[in-house]
C-alpha cells in the first residue's frame, strides 16, 4: 500500500474546491470540444481542399456555436418502439464516463482536479465503460442498423480495451508507477516514446480504435451502417454523443502527451512554471489531435473481421512481447539501452508483418491489350 | 435448482438498404438478409426511377430524343448521345464530317474521364475514405464540365451531338481548353492514384472481394470495366470499332482475378488512356471544316428498317434498338443500359461476403440508377 499514501500528493482537498474545480472543468472542456469540431472541420477541409466553414464569425470560428444552437433547438425524437429507458440513459451512460476521466489529468504540475494515486488504471478503467452506453443505445433503438453498430461498437471496444491496456503495462514496468504524474516526472530527461516505441505504437492504433474513428470507425461507418448507433438519436442526444467523442479524443491526446512524449516535463523539466508546462501540454496534446485527423482523413476503413483479427493477432501479441522484454530486461539489470533496442525492432517486425499479410500473395498486374479479341472467340 | 434456460434462437435479419442509403448511389434498394456480418441473401428491387423513358423517346421526333439520350445517362452523357445519334445516322445512312467525329470523340472521352473521376470519388466514399477522395476527384471533374459547359452551353444536359455531326461549332480556343482540362487531369489520376492504389487499408479492403470468372462474367452479360477486370479483353472501342477509333492507338487493361481492386485499376488506367486518346485526336484534329453534312435534310425522316447502335461507355455497352416505320419518330426503342446487366451479378458476387463488402462490391459496379430503370 505504499503507492496509495504517497507522500507528496494530498487528496485531502475541500469538497467545496473540488465541486468548483469540476463544474470550471467542465465548462472549459465543452468550449474545448467546440474548438475542436471547428478545429477539425477546418484542418479536414484543408486536406480535402475545401475551405470549411467561413460564415459564422471570422474563418467560420463561431460555427460550433451556430451549431449548438440548432441542435439544441431541434425536437428530441424518440422512436415509438424504443426502449425509453435504454434509449435515454443510454447517452448519459456514454457521456459520464467521459467527463469523468478528466478529473485525474494533471494539466500542468498542480493543475489536477483530484491528485489519485493510481490515475492510470482509473483513466483506462473509466474510459472502458462507454461499450455499457454503446449496448444499450444500439438495443435501445429497436433499429436494425442500430443494432448493428451497437454489437460492432462494443466488441470493437472491448478487443482494443485489451491492447491499450497491456501497452500500458509495459509503460508502467518501466517507470514503476501506476500515477499519471510520476510517469511525467519519470520522463525529465528522455520520453518514454524512446525506451516504447512498440508500445507506442499499439497505444496509437488501439487509441483510434477506442476513439471509433477512421480507419476504425466501424460501429458507426456512414457508408455501412449509416451512423450506427447514432441513427435514431436527434438534437441534444445526438449533440451529446458528438461531445462525447471529442473529449474522448481530448482524454486519449493528454495520455499519450503523458505518457510517451513526456507531458509538462520534457524537454524543459519542472521549473518552468505552470504556463510553459500548460503550453507543452496543450502542443503535445495537438500533435495527437492532428495524426487523429490526418488518419481520418486519408485512410479507409477497415471490415469488421480485420479489425478483429488486427487485435488479436497481431496488436495483442506483440503487446505480450513487450511485456515480456520489459520482464527480461528489467528483472536482469540489463542495460537501458536493450529496451529501445528490442521494441524498436519488435516495431519493425510489426510494421513487416502487416506489409507481408497485406500483400499475401504478389498480385500480377493489369495486362495491356492492344488489339482486343472479338468476345464470341472466348466463350 | 437452475432453471434451465432454452438457447437462445438464432435469427437471420433481414436489413433494408436504401432507397434513401448514403452508398447505394441513387434510388437503389437491396434487402440483405445477414447472419452476424455475413450476407447470406440479397434481393434487389429497382424501379424507383423509373420514368418510362423508352416510351416517350417514342413520341419525340429524332432531335428530341437526344436529350432524353441524356437524361438516361447522366454521367456519360456523350455516350449515351452518341449511341443513339448513331443509331439514326445508320438508319438514315449519314456520313458524319471527320472534323465532327473527331471533336465528338474527344468529347466522348473527356466524359470517360468525367465518369471514372466520379467513381473514384465515390468508390473512396463507400471504402470508408471521409470524402477525401471525393473532393480531390471533383476537383478535376469540375474543369472538365466548365469545358462542357463552354462547348455545349450546358452543366449536366449537353444535348450537344446532332444527327449527321453536331449542334454548332465549338469555340475559338477549344483545342487550348483541353489541352489545359488534360494537363489538370493528368494531375488528378496522379493525386488519386497516389491516396489509394498502395493503400494498405485499402487494399485489404478490395483485393478477393466480390471475384468473378471471364465465364461468369460473360454469363451474366457484364460489360466495360467489369468484364474486363475478369478478364476478358473485349471493348467495343477496338473489338466492332465506330467512328475514328481504328485511326487512334491505346490499349485496353485487363485484370487478372475479377474482384474489386482488379475493376479500380482497370479504371484507373483507362483514365490515363482517355489521356492518350483525346491527345491523339486534338492532334489529328483538322482545323477547318464542316460540322454537318452538306445536304442534311431539314427534316429527319427515316426509311422503316430496323437498327442496333452500341458503343462503349465508361460502364460497357451503351447500345440503343431502334425500329423505324418510316416518319419522323422510332416506332420502338430500347436502350441496353450496361448498368442494369452488370448489377444483375450483384446477387451472386455478395452472398457469401460481409456486409461491409456488399457496399464496396456495389461501389466497383459504378452504376447510374437513371439508367438503370429508365
Amino acid at each position: 500500500m505504499e503507492i496509495l499514501s504517497a507522500p507528496h500528493l494530498n487528496i485531502d482537498q475541500p469538497a467545496i474546491s473540488a465541486i468548483i474545480a469540476v463544474v470550471v472543468l467542465t465548462l472549459i472542456m465543452t468550449f474545448a470540444v467546440m474548438f475542436a469540431t471547428w478545429y477539425e472541420r477546418k484542418a479536414v477541409a484543408r486536406i480535402q481542399q475545401r475551405l470549411g466553414p467561413m460564415r459564422v464569425g471570422p474563418w467560420g470560428l463561431l460555427q460550433a456555436f451556430a451549431d449548438t444552437v440548432k441542435l439544441v433547438a431541434k425536437e428530441d425524437l424518440r422512436p415509438a418502439t424504443a426502449d425509453p429507458i435504454a434509449f435515454e440513459i443510454a447517452v448519459f451512460a456514454i457521456f459520464v464516463p467521459a467527463f469523468l476521466a478528466l478529473v485525474a489529468i494533471p494539466f500542468t504540475e498542480d493543475w489536477i482536479v483530484s491528485p489519485l494515486p493510481l490515475s492510470l488504471l482509473y483513466l483506462l478503467a473509466v474510459s472502458g465503460l462507454s461499450f455499457i452506453g454503446f449496448l444499450m443505445a444500439g438495443w435501445g433503438s429497436d433499429s436494425k442498423y442500430a443494432l448493428l453498430g451497437g454489437m460492432r461498437a462494443a466488441a470493437q471496444l472491448i478487443s482494443y480495451e485489451i491492447p491499450l491496456i497491456l501497452a500500458m503495462i509495459g509503460i508502467v514496468m518501466v517507470t514503476g508507477s501506476l500515477n499519471v504524474s510520476d510517469i511525467i516526472i519519470f520522463q525529465d530527461k528522455v520520453p518514454l516514446i524512446v525506451w516504447q516505441p512498440l508500445g507506442f505504437v499499439i497505444f496509437l492504433t488501439a487509441s483510434i480504435a477506442e476513439l471509433e474513428r477512421q480507419p476504425f470507425d466501424i460501429p458507426t461507418g456512414e457508408s455501412e451502417v449509416a451512423g450506427g448507433v447514432f441513427i435514431e438519436y436527434s438534437g441534444i442526444r445526438w449533440s451529446m454523443f458528438q461531445l462525447t467523442s471529442y473529449v474522448n479524443m481530448y482524454v486519449f491526446a493528454l495520455l499519450g502527451a503523458f505518457v510517451f512524449l513526456g507531458g509538462w516535463e520534457w524537454p524543459f523539466g519542472r521549473d518552468v512554471g505552470w504556463a510553459y508546462q500548460l503550453l507543452l501540454t496543450l502542443v503535445k496534446m495537438t500533435a495527437f489531435i492532428v495524426f487523429y485527423l490526418w488518419a481520418r482523413s486519408t485512410f479507409p476503413r477497415l471490415r469488421v473481421d480485420q479489425l478483429m483479427s488486427y487485435a488479436w493477432k497481431v496488436l495483442i501479441p506483440f503487446a505480450l512481447l513487450q511485456i515480456f522484454l520489459n520482464g527480461l530486461i528489467i528483472v536482469y539489470g540489463l542495460p537501458d539501452v536493450l529496451l529501445l533496442v528490442t521494441s524498436g525492432a519488435a516495431t519493425v517486425a510489426l510494421g513487416l508483418l502487416v506489409y507481408q499479410q497485406v500483400r499475401v500473395e504478389p498480385r500480377q498486374p493489369l495486362e495491356m491489350v492492344s488489339n482486343a479479341v472479338p468476345a464470341r472467340s472466348m466463350v | 435448482m437452475v432453471a434451465e434456460h432454452e438457447a437462445p434462437e438464432i435469427v437471420d435479419i433481414p436489413i433494408n438498404m436504401g432507397p434513401q442509403h448514403p452508398s447505394t448511389h441513387g434510388v437503389f434498394r437491396m434487402v440483405l438478409v445477414i447472419t452476424g456480418e455475413k450476407v447470406i441473401d440479397v434481393t434487389p428491387h429497382i424501379g424507383y426511377m423509373h420514368r418510362g423513358g423508352e416510351k416517350l423517346m417514342e413520341a419525340m421526333d429524332f432531335r428530341q430524343g437526344i436529350g432524353y439520350a441524356d437524361r438516361t445517362e447522366y454521367l456519360a452523357q456523350f455516350s449515351a448521345e452518341l449511341g443513339y445519334v448513331m443509331a439514326v445516322e445508320r438508319l438514315m445512312d449519314i456520313e458524319v464530317p471527320e472534323r465532327a467525329e473527331y471533336i465528338r470523340v474527344i468529347l466522348t472521352e473527356l466524359n470517360r474521364l468525367s465518369s471514372h473521376f466520379m467513381f473514384m470519388g465515390a468508390f473512396g466514399i463507400d471504402s470508408g475514405l471521409f470524402g477525401t477522395s471525393f473532393t480531390y476527384a471533383f476537383r478535376e471533374r469540375e474543369y472538365i464540365q466548365d469545358l462542357f459547359e463552354e462547348v455545349s452551353g450546358d452543366r449536366l444536359m449537353y444535348a450537344y451531338f446532332r444527327v449527321g455531326g453536331l449542334a454548332w461549332e465549338v469555340t475559338d480556343n477549344f483545342v487550348q481548353r483541353v489541352h489545359e482540362v488534360l494537363k489538370t487531369s493528368s494531375k488528378g489520376i496522379q493525386d488519386l492514384d497516389d491516396l489509394m492504389t498502395k493503400n494498405e487499408i485499402f487494399m485489404a479492403r478490395c483485393q478477393n472481394i466480390g471475384n468473378f470468372t471471364a465465364d461468369q462474367a460473360i454469363a451474366n452479360g457484364l460489360s466495360g470495366p467489369m468484364l474486363r477486370a475478369s478478364g476478358v479483353p473485349w471493348d467495343l472501342r477496338k473489338d466492332e470499332p465506330y467512328s475514328i477509333y481504328p485511326k487512334l492507338s491505346f490499349e485496353i487493361p485487363v485484370g487478372h482475378y475479377g474482384d474489386v481492386y482488379d475493376r479500380y485499376l482497370v479504371r484507373l488506367e483507362e483514365m490515363r488512356q482517355s489521356v492518350k486518346i483525346v491527345e491523339q485526336a486534338l492532334e489529328h484534329l483538322p482545323p477547318e471544316g464542316p460540322i454537318v453534312p452538306e445536304k442534311m435534310p431539314r427534316r429527319l425522316r427515316t426509311p422503316p428498317g430496323e437498327v442496333y447502335s452500341k458503343v462503349e461507355s465508361p460502364r460497357g455497352e451503351w447500345g440503343v434498338y431502334l425500329v423505324s416505320r418510316g416518319g419522323d419518330k422510332p416506332y420502338r426503342l430500347k436502350m441496353r443500359s450496361p448498368s442494369f446487366c452488370n448489377l444483375s451479378a450483384l446477387r451472386e458476387m455478395t452472398i457469401g461476403q460481409y456486409l461491409a463488402d456488399a457496399v464496396v462490391i456495389l461501389g466497383s459496379m459504378d452504376i447510374v440508377l437513371c439508367d438503370v430503370d429508365r
